[in-house]
């Protein structure tokens, strides 16, 4: 309210996590002179961004007071899919690229029929988003299970793993496209009627309802949206992966996702939030991740700082209001 | 005179550009009632956070029983003895009386299990002291707002308090409540507590208090004892001007203005049944009736906020119930009576929430972005129109008064361009300035050709502003009252049953 505290909302919600990975690089860049080598940026860059675009969709599912712990299953499930309709066309004799706009069409048209399922059971059957999504969690991920028996949806596409490791411009794909989807959701939160009702929503729900704001629409849309993005992470990292492990794509992802946003300053309750903030988060996950692994930090204990990581942005958050 | 329990030098407030309070210095002795009053936005709550160390001040300097203090946060202001009763009561529904009262200093016995016992049994005396006929065991969420109230001094009591400040402890209570109340702080004056009164019923105020301060855009104007001040220099000393009449004078209404809204047997279960009227183009219908007669819920109804059966026509084109957006559309515009729970968004800045409503018809084109200069333009004409007092469009609510906030809500309702206005306790919580200003608005918005209906607790208000009124009673509609049939008697007839209408 004061000067300080504007002040402090100025630099704490805009610059906060930006700062904070400006430090990362440059302690990274002190302990290993290997970090600032172009090579491993990108690299970065390309691990962040499979969970970083999910998390631009998560972005809008939590500023609009929700959260969706079902992306990483949800992401199987799509990415399964998508495998097994592109090895049915190809099996049928069309050609790859035939197959590989399947998968993607499939795969999306799979996270958003699980996203609107998400967001149905919210504003529809008024149930609590955590219960919903926990509930789907464990649905999509036993579906995923059962299709694949437990094992493993490879790819017979060589043009699909192709694309998973392509660069245009010395960029990974996976990277251009975090790029873009981050502009347009921005673009979205601060410039369009609906980014402005998804804060509405977020901030009071009563207050929405009475401008005349329908709120079940805006939220259902958010996980629609959530769902869409799940879609397109789901193709990509199975292309990476030149297929889908059913019980090992997408471990996590939710952790990620959620973390990467309320790194980048988004508030849990719902309100307030930045899709820039967001792709800093997922950033400062990833720098985390590779400075560990530099260090010679065992693998398994990398969970363990990413996890006092949030709960630290959490303290932080905390500290604001 | 002996030393004043607290005395402030020169206390100074800023917040960000804007100084709030300006080189107050004031003495509040023990055992006496000092009223404070003030326009919204004039600084009191400022100067209570201040005392109650809820703030810092900028500048000056603090004095408790002649010993400067330094409150680094509210704890410590309750050490020294202040607490403060806010508006918003800070209450646990789901906990007894007695547990909260001692929440956050609970007595213990040992082993740190709670003494439950003494508790209740403290508790108990200190409700006996102020006569009250609450149970220590009973559950919050289970009182009346008068109760929860008395709870809350009963929690400042137990801190051994020496100063109390009430803000606008009044504004929910009924006048035998406020009687209560008013005892109690006459019992609690006899024990040598100092009390702090903020309210905006000036008669109360002349009623309760000793001493009466008046705070006007941050600064002391006037410190008096009570019997020195009429009503009237009160409101003129706050204002800092004559008030001329109080309500605008009406224009009178076109027969031949065409009717606006036709609304036949509306009802909504468990709300209200049978309510019929109609409106022309530049009327204000009253809608009165006693806390809980259901006239909140007809505006919901009408707005499409509530499940509704019957029959709603705006210009003759037929409404669909159930619908906001339907509502918004056919030109209905609603000014809520929660204004923080369901007016506008706090966080939100001034521009974002006037258009909030008519938000389409900023944005368009593919992607539905919204011209943010077009936005700021109209936000800008109303901030000038209703002198909303703040840096910018571009400032958020939660740095603005009530009464600021109260404008930014009523724009909110205009921006889309309503030819029906229903505007519900339109000056709750606003001060005597701004609620001349609100009734200028709205007489002016009527002179426009908008037909408005009018709620409103305060008869004084609903017989200064109506020519027509609809008294409800009990979810139902116990009839109109006309022209110079509009007054307290015959409104207060119809809303309580004492007599059927026509």
């Amino acid at each position: 309210m004061g000067k300080s505290t504007i002040r402090s909302q100025f630099s704490a919600e805009r610059f906060g996590s930006l700062i904070a990975l400006g430090l990362l690089v440059i302690v990274s860049a002190a302990l290993s002179p290997h970090f600032l080598q172009p090579q491993n940026l990108l690299n970065i860059l390309r691990q962040v961004s499979y969970t970083g675009i999910i998390a631009l969709g998560m972005t809008f599912v939590i500023i609009a007071g929700g959260i969706d712990l079902s992306v990483g299953s949800m992401a199987a499930f799509a990415g399964a899919l998508g495998v097994l309709a592109m090895n049915a066309l190809g099996a049928a004799g069309r050609p790859d690229w035939v197959g590989v706009l399947a998968a993607v069409l499939v795969a999306l048209a799979a996270g958003a029929a699980g996203g609107a399922l998400n967001g149905l059971m919210v504003t529809k059957g008024r149930i609590a988003p955590f219960i919903v999504t926990l509930g789907t969690m464990a649905v999509f991920r036993s579906l995923t299970l059962f299709m694949a028996d437990a094992g493993e949806f490879t790819s017979t596409n060589t043009l699909y793993s192709d694309i998973g490791s392509a660069t245009f411009l010395l960029v990974p794909v996976p990277v251009w496209i975090m790029a873009a989807l981050a502009a347009y959701f921005a673009f979205m939160l601060g410039r369009t009627r609906y980014g402005r009702y998804v804060r509405a929503v977020g901030s009071n729900q009563r207050v929405a309802l009475y401008s005349a704001i329908n709120i079940d629409r805006v939220r259902l849309l958010t996980y629609l949206a959530n769902g869409l993005v799940v879609g397109v992470s789901a193709v990509l990292i199975s292309m990476r992966f030149n297929g889908v492990g059913s019980s090992t794509l997408g471990i996590n992802y939710e952790l990620d996702a959620i973390a990467a946003v309320i790194i980048g300053g988004t508030a849990m309750a719902g309100g307030s939030g930045t899709v820039w903030g967001t792709v800093i988060g997922a950033i400062i996950l990833g720098v985390i991740n590779n400075m560990l692994n530099m260090a010679g930090v065992s693998p398994y204990l990398q969970g363990t700082v990413k996890g006092l990581v949030i709960i630290g942005a959490m303290l932080i958050q905390r500290r604001k209001a | 005179m002996h030393e004043a329990l607290v005395r402030t030098a020169n206390i100074r407030k800023d917040f960000s550009a804007v100084t709030v309070l300006k080189d107050i210095s004031i003495e509040l002795h023990g055992g006496e009632i000092l009223g404070l009053i003030g326009e919204n936005g004039a600084g009191k709550s400022t100067l209570m956070k201040i005392l109650a160390g809820i703030y810092q001040p900028t500048g000056g300097e603090l004095f408790i029983a002649g010993q400067p203090a330094r409150f680094l946060g509210p704890s410590a202001a309750k050490a020294a003895g202040i607490s403060i009763v806010p508006q918003e009561f800070n209450l646990c529904s789901d906990l007894s009386v007695a547990e909260n009262v001692y929440l956050g200093d609970e007595i213990l016995m040992g082993y740190g299990l709670l003494d439950r016992a003494a508790m209740v049994a403290r508790t108990g005396e200190l409700l006996a002291g102020l006569a009250a006929a609450i149970d220590p065991q009973a559950r919050i969420s289970s009182l009346s707002a008068a109760q929860k109230q008395l709870v809350e001094i009963c929690k400042a009591l137990a801190h051994e308090a020496r100063v109390l400040i009430l803000d606008e402890p009044t504004t929910v209570l009924t006048r035998v409540e406020v009687d209560g109340l008013f005892r109690v702080m006459g019992q609690l004056r006899q024990r040598g507590i100092a009390m702090v009164y903020i309210s905006h019923k000036l008669g109360e105020v002349a009623e309760i208090c000793d001493r009466v301060a008046v705070l006007r855009d941050g600064e002391l104007v006037h410190v008096a004892p009570v019997a020195e001040l009429s009503l009237e220099e009160m409101a003129r000393r706050m204002v800092g001007r004559p008030l001329s009449e109080v309500f605008p004078k009406l224009a009178e209404p076109l027969p031949g203005a065409p009717l606006l809204l036709e609304v036949e047997r509306l009802a909504s279960p468990g709300a209200f049944e049978d309510v019929s009227f109609s409106l022309r183009a530049g009327e204000i219908l009253g809608l009165a009736g006693l806390v809980g007669a259901g006239r909140t819920e007809v505006a919901e109804a009408i707005m499409g906020l509530r499940r509704a059966s019957g029959r709603i026509r705006v210009a003759e084109r037929e409404l669909r119930l159930g619908r906001p957006l339907d509502a918004v559309a056919a030109g209905i515009g609603y000014l809520s009576e929660d204004r923080q729970g369901t007016g506008v968004l706090v966080p939100f800045t001034i521009a974002e929430n006037t258009t909030l409503v008519s938000l389409p018809r900023y944005s368009g084109g593919l992607l539905g972005s919204v011209d943010r200069s077009r936005e700021r333009t109209s936000a800008e004409r109303w901030k000038t129109l209703f002198a909303i007092k703040a840096a910018s469009t571009g400032q958020r609510l939660e740095e603005l008064s009530g009464g600021n906030q109260q404008k930014v809500a009523l724009a909110k309702s205009l921006d889309p361009e309503p030819r029906v206005l229903i505007v519900d306790e339109p000056t709750r919580g606003v001060d005597v300035g701004a609620k001349h200003e609100i009734y200028r608005l709205i007489a002016g918005l009527a002179a426009q050709g908008i037909a408005i209906i009018f709620i409103s607790s305060e008869l004084e208000e609903v017989i200064g502003m109506c020519r027509r009124v609809l008294v409800m009673r009990a979810g139902r509609a116990a009839g109109f009252v006309e022209g110079a049939g509009v007054s307290e008697v015959e409104i207060m007839y119809l809303a309580t049953g004492a007599r059927e209408g026509a």
